[in-house]
């Protein structure tokens, strides 16, 4: 996997998904001693492109590399006073010219990671571009799981909430089925976008005909601007009919687990009390964050390789 | 007087349904004979062996960009690239800047197109003043300054009302109204087709509905006032059963498709490349067929390019951001020779579509070969393979899905007012 | 994960049988780790401070074997650790595939006691460097140790064994394996040595020597 790139999970095949799922395991361990840092990327200069503000992503690469003795370079273009719009070109030339071993880019405009990849040497991990895939969040997703459960293959993972603008969504839908999942997705109408059976998962506009016999609930988070009036009239009535909360559980399986990428809207995705404690499986989802940034850093920063793996002795 | 013989092609002639091999000859810059061995005393030769010999094609739908925008393309170096594809002829949009809606304005494209292009320019004026979708221009003074037809295309006039007016006031000057139709609240943000692949792709979606409800409002307008209505750049398949419907009740409607809605589905978009970014976008595959099924059966008229030029640093921004279109001239005739090549439709109804319906919608000179009329001549090689690079063509801009494509059918040489003005062992030979 | 490389895939295709020789049966093995906990108990005065460290995957085995012995021979139950080398290894810059990781379980921390590292077969000597580096960043051992079934030279790093099951002399090219790790303490071990270059491009899942 070295010097490839990672744009989305629909590039992924289940071995490569395995692959770094496996990693990521070993890597949690590092996180879990006093010095929290390993040698393996000494040396090495990931780059974080982010066009679009987040302060946890961000910060779980950065800790990801740090943890892997990486030199770690911000980059926020969109916080500079540069004119809004960025020639692709132009930021890729830069960054070849700094010589990275990884550049992770994230930006609002679908598309952007992948055309800074076709035109960039290094490797480029994509931390979210606009509505379309957001891997790494759903490789920790699936980590999860994987560890509550013990399997992905069988299990039935119901994703609710603003389908239509949601990249966690849509690489989550990737990855579950390639892992054997029967994925569900349940939304007011309009966030359903067209088509989408065309991937292969269920659609219902009744939550509580999605949630019944599910192992694994998803709560997207749903944007401000969408809960006033253009995509559903109002935050009462989302909460009502596709808020999750206790009551709305039993639908589901007794050891159903609830999962959100964050940060949760509380009252509107999930309610209060289910934001804490189990069958909330939201802070292993963000330790996993961590792990999973290791492993994909370490099995894919690098360029061409010089001589093939022999035996280290 | 020069002469030029035309010899040894494939004349293919829609006005009078001839299809047989012969030569054209031609002196000074009109047609003087049509048949087979003709005397070519005193007569440059142009081979045309083995290639059709057609009316040069005209292109009823471009963007020429000047004024206002010649860092993408001027006048004249779009007239070099329609020449380079076989278009003799070019109706020019208004949407320059400033907007082409004022005698003025009219005025000077002529000139330049006059002075500076080898094809000849025709140019559309507004329908609405500044393209703003609200008031009517000054037709009258707009067709006395040379306009051929109005569009408001770039925009589209979103008011029923306003488009209603513009109708009824064409009819004053008998005009041909273009209508670029897209519902803009029905579009929103969309940037592509709406569809599995726009939410593959997780990009906002435009559906073609957008397309449709206002394609039905013009074509219900029309044939309440009684105007001339042409649909440009028709890509949907709701669309094109619509103008049928619509032409079976008489309304008086032509429409036209542009080379990309005839080959692309929007499949072309995986990968995000932004020279596949196009108002009205590329469609599903089961519009694509209704296109081609539309043109083949004459309920759209007429192929036209839509030929829009956009700068490197214009397409290199993000989907979003970037703007949509292509350039077509150099490209339009390998990609619907696919319609021949498939057996779909005939080599003289294709240059039917190409050169006579847009000549006859427009009322201009040109779409035939007959003894008199003005000798503007387009060979065809229609086995011709070649690679396209756009850095090697003549417009100033190089956005087309079709860059590093081997290409199958070229034009091999124009002639316009009898003057050899391409050749494509030559290039370009004018001024 | 084990370290399993039986003949077949990654093994030379033109491999005769009679290339695979067996150097140490599953009889000699134990015999030369009973002898080794003999060796650590009389070289070791505070036994109940040691701390066994498997290099997986084929030091696990011989750890465990070893701290059974210990409990035989002088009832202490030292600890026993599993420290993967792999994100300390010298050689990621040059590598076309990031080997697989392999497990890391360390009950106890390592400041102040006796830890031996445990590893099968031992050539260059860089697993072993590897080792202490990723020992270093757990604490502050008071005395290392180690233990090799096999040494089989061609050291590259001033790397020395404490404690050795077996010198065997091979060409640089052979490959040395400890075959029969597959979890279940009962199987048999061996050790194999099978001739002809490393296989191309196989990502190693072989134990490091």
């Amino acid at each position: 996997m070295i010097g490839r790139d990672l744009i989305g999970i629909e590039d992924l095949d289940r071995g490569d998904i395995e692959r770094i799922l496996d990693t990521a395991e070993r890597m949690r361990e590092v996180g879990n001693r006093v010095v929290k840092k390993v040698p393996t990327l000494r040396g090495r200069t990931i780059v974080n492109l982010f066009f679009e503000a987040s302060t946890r992503t961000r910060a779980s690469f950065e800790i990801a590399g740090k943890r892997l003795s990486a030199d770690v370079v911000n980059f926020s273009p969109s916080s500079s006073s540069l004119k809004k719009s960025e020639s692709i070109l132009d930021t890729a030339r830069t960054l070849d010219a700094m010589d990275p071993d990884l550049v992770v880019v994230r930006h609002a405009v679908a598309g952007v990671p992948k055309r800074i990849a076709d035109v960039l040497y290094a490797p480029v991990v994509n931390a979210g571009d606009g509505a379309h895939e957001h891997p790494t969040q759903a490789l920790l997703d699936m980590l999860t799981v994987r560890q509550v459960k013990e399997r992905i293959e069988g299990l039935t993972v119901t994703i609710v909430g603003d389908i239509l603008h949601s990249r966690v969504a849509r690489s989550n839908i990737h990855g579950f089925l390639k892992m054997g999942a029967e994925v569900r997705i349940a939304a007011p109408p309009p966030m359903i976008p067209a088509g989408i059976e065309s991937l292969g998962v269920k659609v219902f506009t009744s939550l509580r005909d999605a949630l019944s016999g599910a192992d694994v609930v998803m709560a997207l988070r749903i944007q401000n601007e969408r809960l006033t009036g253009s995509y559903v009239p109002s935050i009462r009535e989302y909460s009502a009919t596709f808020g999750i909360d206790r009551a709305k559980l039993h639908y589901a399986k007794d050891d159903v687990i609830v999962m959100h990428p964050g940060p949760v809207n509380r009252g509107v995705e999930l309610s209060h009390e289910l934001t804490d404690d189990r069958p909330s499986v939201i802070l292993d989802q963000v330790r996993n964050g961590v792990a999973i940034r290791m492993a994909v850093l370490y099995l894919f920063a690098g360029r061409a390789p010089r001589s093939d793996l022999g035996e280290l002795d | 007087m020069s002469r030029i013989l035309v010899r040894g092609g494939r004349i293919l002639d829609p006005a009078t349904d001839r299809d047989e091999i012969g030569d054209i000859l031609i002196d000074g810059d009109q047609i003087a004979a049509v048949g087979e061995s003709l005397d070519a005393r005193g007569a440059e030769i142009v081979d045309a062996e083995g290639g059709w010999i057609a009316p040069g094609f005209f292109d009823m739908h471009a963007h020429l960009r000047e004024p206002g925008q010649e860092y993408k393309e001027d006048i004249a170096s779009g007239g070099r690239s329609a020449v380079a594809g076989g278009f003799t002829s070019v109706a020019c949009m208004a949407n320059t800047h400033p907007v082409n809606d004022d005698p003025a304005t009219t005025d000077f494209i002529l000139d330049r197109g006059e002075h500076d292009s080898p094809a000849r320019i025709y140019p559309i004026a507004a329908a609405t003043r500044g393209l703003a979708g609200e008031i009517v221009t000054e037709m009258s003074a707009l067709v006395d300054a040379g306009a051929i037809a109005f569009s408001d295309d770039g925009r589209t006039i979103q008011s029923g009302g306003v488009m209603r007016h513009v109708l009824e006031y064409s009819k004053l000057v008998d005009g041909l109204v273009i209508v670029h139709a897209e519902d803009c609240s029905l579009v929103g943000a969309g940037v592509m087709n709406e569809g599995p692949v726009s939410t593959r792709l997780g990009l906002p979606g435009n559906p073609s509905i957008a397309e449709d409800v206002l394609v039905m409002r013009d074509l219900m307008l029309a044939e309440l006032t009684g105007a001339r209505l042409h649909v440009a750049h028709v890509s949907s398949a709701v669309s094109v059963e619509a103008i049928r419907k619509a032409k079976e009740r008489g309304v008086s409607v032509t429409a036209e498709v542009a080379p990309h809605h005839l080959t692309l589905t929007d499949e072309a978009t995986l990968g995000f490349d932004t020279n596949t970014k196009v108002a009205p976008p590329l469609r599903s595959a089961a519009d694509v067929a209704a296109c081609r099924r539309g043109l083949v059966d004459g309920t759209l008229d007429a192929i036209a390019t839509d030929h829009a030029p956009h700068a490197l640093h214009e397409k290199d921004l993000d989907f979003v951001e970037a703007p949509p279109g292509l350039i077509g001239f150099e490209t339009a005739v390998p990609v619907v020779l696919d319609l021949v090549r498939k057996g779909e439709i005939t080599p003289l109804e294709l240059v039917r579509r190409l050169s006579t319906n847009p000549a006859r919608i427009l009322r201009r000179p040109g779409g035939d070969l007959a003894v008199g009329s003005i000798a503007d001549i387009v060979i065809v090689d229609p086995e011709r393979s070649w690679l396209y690079d756009p850095a090697k063509g003549y417009s100033k801009s190089r956005n087309s899905p079709w860059a590093g494509k081997m290409m199958q059918g070229r034009t091999v040489a124009t002639i316009v007012g009898g003057r050899l003005v391409y050749h494509v062992d030559k290039g370009v030979l004018v001024p | 994960m084990q370290s399993e490389h039986p003949p077949g895939p990654g093994f030379p295709r033109s491999q005769p049988a009679d290339d695979v020789r067996t150097i140490l049966d599953d009889t000699g093995i134990r015999r030369a780790l009973m002898r080794i906990a003999h060796e650590i108990f009389e070289r070791n005065n505070e036994l109940e401070n040691l701390y066994l460290v498997a290099i997986p995957n084929g030091g696990i085995p011989l750890a465990r074997v070893l701290a059974a012995n210990l409990k035989q021979i002088a009832d202490v139950e030292p600890t026993v650790g599993i420290l993967d080398t792999t994100l300390y290894r010298d050689d990621l810059a040059t590598t076309s595939e990031r080997p697989m990781l392999r497990l890391t379980e360390m009950p106890s921390a390592v400041d102040d006691r006796t830890v031996v590292l445990v590893d099968d077969v031992v050539k260059s000597g860089r697993t072993i460097r590897a080792a202490m580096d990723a020992l270093m960043d757990f604490g502050r051992p008071k005395i290392v140790q180690v233990v090799g079934l096999v040494d089989r030279g061609h050291r590259e790093l001033p790397i020395k064994l404490d404690y050795v099951g077996k010198n065997v002399p091979t060409s640089p090219d052979e490959i040395v394996h400890l075959h029969g790790n597959d979890g279940d303490p009962s199987s048999a071990l061996e050790v194999v040595v099978s001739s002809g270059p490393a296989d191309e491009g196989h990502v190693s899942e072989r134990s490091p020597a």
